[in-house]
């Protein structure tokens, strides 16, 4: 009996740093994300002047819109973050309204941020009118796809929690989950400041 | 190891309601002041630049300290090394790019 | 109907050079053999079982070095392929296209599918166990790494009897590689092979990153690290800063080729020199990426064959750390002729000279650790003092090309092709070479015959020095790099035919090098000498600690450590008396097999194909399945199991007695 309890604790130890490896290859991983964006941020500073005689970030950017999809963003990191309160506390119902409110959140963002492509292209402004138009939709792009996968992502978590409640596995995606939405925030903050901003300025 | 010592200490370590709302609100200051100075015009454009770029680096690090938490977890800290060295070559990359390629704009 | 299958068959398939249609031949043939011998033996289950759902990084490491040789036979074939076209003036043996195409691959596989594969392989088959390892940190993602490696290069070499083969360099700079001016597929295999076998690398980078800072032994301090590792490391922290650039890189040009984007075309805006700014901001750390864990394999091996502590440890790991970082502040010397500002070349000259100095230092402690050393001059040896001054020659050379101004004369001359081959197969080939010979029998358990062996060094070695000596002088003679004929009609011939015809010999002694290489591996595996010991070389480090090959674990108990070249210091206690305290075997934490990486891996590779030839039909399917892989990851938790205890003493007692 004895032999087994000592076995089960060594075993769950053993878990646990396995767990808090993953947050650790996670985090690099987002590192490396980051160069993705550092390398489409310098191709977007190089070519954001290259607009071929077309019109340029100041006649075409609708701030309002983009806006929206700052705050909604923002407020979106920070309901993650309760999300992570939540599961610390080991309560499963809260974090999964968390993560759900994040996640719905997140849609419209996406939504929005589509609306914005949809209407740039219907008026003619594609990613082939221009090189400054092509780094603008790939940057922005970009950061789109990286949301939509986290969407996804959540929407699996938010089953395997319901399934399996808070555990040390499910501790640790949920952790993973959180750093890459607060990221993809950070990511989000830059876009608004060197594209619209800059761009509207 | 050694990370077992640390692995239980986290009830502790992975900030608190306050903590978040705090970040929550800085990381709302510092979007709308670079937006009121850019949609009002209120500096001139070099200004502006340095500015927002400044709140921009401002809130990169609300959230890390508020909502990433990076002053936890177990030492030595190879996530926050990573990150630094991470951000110094993003950097290179894009103020490297930038210098290399003006010759363009010199030569058009 | 007939037609349109006949008219889709020819462009589908290359067509035309008999070279191609024997290619062809050999394909199907080999294909059949491989199937008709695993049907004939049995064997599918075992390749399935044992190797392709496999997470244990000894059976990667394996399968890497396979297919890395694999890779060397292929990239040599188009090396003999352009010297033999360049024996002689005016030689009809390759068409001008073909000739492009055969320089592309060969340069894109030596660097991608060759140097980077047998890199991977040696960190699969020596840092867990130099660390005192288990596994890697994340098994799962090495065996996910491996196979996305195999079906990038699958898919970049199926170029060459597919849709034509890539033709615009090696690292295929636009204009010319945008769809205005290769508007066939070749390019779009270049792009997709390279990017599928890049998230690999990356997902590598990141795992040995973590593994050599979280799963070292206990007791093994940072500064207690075997210098392979520590080569390793640096290696890793160049890879995950590095791969992000190229993978953005090559999506870029995708993007232009797809669906008509403006970043690197002429027109519209786009700017060609901003994708050359880019690929070297990944390519020169990637030059480094692939030298320094040669650097490491050359300190192990010398310090071994010497019976001395390696020469300035400090100094070793402070080095390579500081070559890891400026690595990426050096990118520009690669094109110094742009036309960038006075100021930007001069900041590039100096930091790339800058960059020689710690390289400099390396040189020295090798050559302080064997003075006065109790030298064994075995076939790791052999590689090592054959590199040194290989090594030295193209160190100095590429001192030369730093000189900007002097650049001008230099830039895509047959000088440079003889300064970073010099570097490229004096470093990088004679050290992973040194370090294939020096691990071979942990991993396989035998020795590889030493008269073969060193018929393949000195083949390997004067090979080297006359085929690339005369391209240096050829350089100065004004022959430039990509040129598929010279001779009097086309008034390009300037006296070049002697110099050529000498660095032809010698690419072909090299040919021959390599294959008494093969023999030299086919006979060994049946004669060679048996390692009975485990630590046939009188090693240092904890890898010599366990029975070669090493079983599943590694190690059946932790090792703990006190000391710099850990198992000396255990060797040492042994001679004095001291003996290792007993210790309990605890049951082992294993993680499980998984077909996951596979099936992923081959649903990139469809998805890849589909996008090289613009099927959507094909691609889409493909990066759902993608999808649907990572998901089923994500929702399955029983992922690891333990090995009790009595299985280890099995084990252990089997391998231990046949040791005894």
């Amino acid at each position: 009996m004895a032999h087994a309890v000592a076995e089960h604790s060594h075993a769950h130890e053993a878990h646990e740093s396995h767990e808090s490896l993953k947050v650790l290859g996670f985090w690099i991983f987002i590192v490396t994300d980051i160069l993705i964006f550092g390398t489409l941020f310098a191709c977007y500073a190089v070519l954001h002047t290259h607009t071929n005689g077309g019109p340029g970030a100041k006649e075409l950017f609708e701030m309002p819109g983009v806006i929206a999809e700052t705050f909604i963003l923002l407020t979106s990191s920070f309901t993650s973050g309760l999300a992570m309160l939540a599961m610390h506390k080991g309560k499963v119902k809260q974090l999964i309204s968390w993560l759900a409110v994040t996640a719905i959140l997140g849609a419209v963002f996406i939504g929005l941020e589509l609306k914005e492509f949809i209407l740039l292209v219907e008026e003619g402004h594609k990613i082939s009118s221009n090189a400054f138009l092509s780094s603008f939709y790939t940057l922005v792009g970009t950061h789109g796809l990286h949301v939509s996968i986290g969407l996804v992502w959540m929407i699996a978590l938010m089953i395997q929690l319901a399934r399996r409640g808070v555990t040390e596995v499910t501790k640790r995606k949920v952790t993973n989950l959180s750093l890459y939405w607060h990221f993809l925030d950070v990511i989000w903050i830059f876009v608004f400041t060197v594209v619209y901003l800059m761009g509207v300025m | 190891m050694s990370q077992h010592q640390t692995g239980h200490e986290h009830a502790e370590g992975h900030g608190s309601l306050k903590s978040y709302v705090l970040g929550f609100i800085f990381s709302i200051v510092l979007t709308i002041i670079p937006l009121v100075i850019v949609m009002n015009g209120l500096l001139n454009k070099t200004q502006t630049v340095i500015t927002i770029m400044i709140m921009a680096i401002l809130q990169l690090i609300v959230q890390l300290f508020f909502f990433m938490h990076i002053r936890e977890g177990e030492k030595p800290r190879w996530n926050v090394m990573t990150l630094i060295v991470g951000v110094i070559i993003v950097f290179t990359v894009v103020a490297g790019s930038i210098w290399i390629m003006s010759f363009n704009s010199t030569v058009q | 109907m007939w037609e349109n299958i006949k008219e889709f068959a020819s462009t589908f398939f290359v067509t035309g050079d008999p070279l191609i249609y024997g290619a062809d031949v050999a394909i199907v043939l080999t294909s059949i053999a491989i199937v008709f011998v695993l049907t004939y033996f049995k064997k599918w289950k075992w390749l399935w079982t044992e190797w392709i759902t496999t997470v244990d990084h000894k059976k990667i490491g394996i399968m890497y070095l396979i297919a890395s040789l694999l890779m060397l036979f292929r990239g040599g074939v188009d090396a003999l392929l352009m010297r033999t076209q360049l024996a002689l003036p005016n030689m009809k043996f390759l068409q001008a296209d073909h000739y492009n195409a055969v320089f592309t691959t060969h340069g894109t596989i030596m660097i991608l599918f060759m140097a980077m594969p047998l890199m991977f392989a040696l960190f699969n088959l020596v840092v867990p166990l130099q660390l005192g390892a288990r596994d890697v940190a994340y098994p799962f993602l090495n065996s996910m790494s491996f196979w996305l490696f195999l079906m990038g290069a699958m898919l970049f070499n199926l170029s060459f009897v597919i849709g034509g083969s890539p033709d615009a360099g090696w690292l295929s700079y636009p204009p010319l590689s945008e769809l205005s001016h290769s508007p066939g597929v070749g390019q779009n295999f270049y792009i997709w092979g390279i990017q599928i076998s890049g998230i690999g690398s990356l997902a590598t980078g990141i795992n040995f990153l973590v593994t050599i800072l979280k799963m070292r032994a206990p007791g093994m301090k940072m500064m207690k690290m075997p210098l392979f590792s520590w080569s390793v490391l640096s290696s890793s922290i160049m890879i995950i800063f590095a791969f992000p650039i190229l993978t953005v890189t090559l999506a870029l040009l995708f993007l232009d080729r797809f669906l008509g984007a403006h970043f690197f075309t002429m027109d519209m805006g786009g700017n060609p020199m901003m994708y050359v700014n880019l690929i070297w901001m990944w390519g020169h750390p990637e030059v480094y990426i692939v030298v320094i864990p040669a650097f490491g394999i050359f300190s192990e091996v010398v310090a071994t064959f010497s019976k001395k502590k390696i020469f300035g440890y400090k100094s070793m790991v402070f080095s390579m750390m500081l070559i890891s970082i400026v690595s990426f502040f050096t990118w520009v010397h690669h094109f110094f002729t742009m036309g960038s500002s006075a100021n930007v070349n001069v900041f590039f000259a100096i930091s790339t000279m800058v960059i020689g100095i710690p390289t400099g230092v390396k040189i020295f402690n090798w050559l302080f650790t064997m003075f006065r050393g109790r030298i064994t001059i075995s076939q790791p040896m052999l590689w090592t003092l054959g590199f040194i001054p290989c090594f030295v020659v193209g160190g100095a050379t590429g001192v030369m090309l730093a000189v900007a101004p002097a650049d001008y004369q230099y830039h895509n001359s047959y000088f440079l092709i003889a300064h970073f081959h010099q570097v490229l197969i004096g470093g990088v080939v004679f050290g992973y070479l040194a370090g294939m010979y020096y691990w071979w029998p942990k991993v396989f358990g035998f020795k590889l015959n030493d008269r073969l062996g060193k018929w393949a060094f000195w083949l390997w070695n004067i090979g080297f020095y006359v085929c690339f000596m005369p391209q240096y002088a050829l350089g100065f003679m004004g022959m430039t790099r990509r040129l598929y004929t010279y001779g009097s009609d086309t008034g390009w011939d300037l006296g070049w035919a002697p110099l050529n015809m000498v660095s032809t010999v010698g690419a072909f002694l090299m040919g021959l090098g390599f294959i008494f290489q093969v023999w030299q591996i086919s006979y060994s595996i049946k004669n060679g000498e048996r390692d009975l010991t485990g630590d046939p070389w009188g090693g240092r480090t904890l890898e010599w600690s366990i029975p070669s090959p090493a079983p599943m674990y590694n190690f059946a108990v932790e090792p703990h450590v006190t000391t710099d070249d850990a198992w000396w210091k255990v060797k040492e206690d042994r001679e004095k008396g001291i003996k290792p305290a007993p210790v309990k075997l605890e049951p082992i934490h294993m993680p499980k097999n998984s077909a996951i990486p596979f099936i992923m891996s081959v649903c990139w590779f469809v998805a890849g194909f589909g996008f090289v030839f613009d099927w959507m039909w094909m691609a889409i399917p493909g990066l759902v399945g993608v999808g649907i892989c990572l998901l089923a990851r994500s929702f399955s938790y029983d992922t690891d199991y333990y090995i009790p205890v009595d299985e280890i003493e099995r084990t252990e007692a089997a391998l231990r007695g046949r040791t005894v």
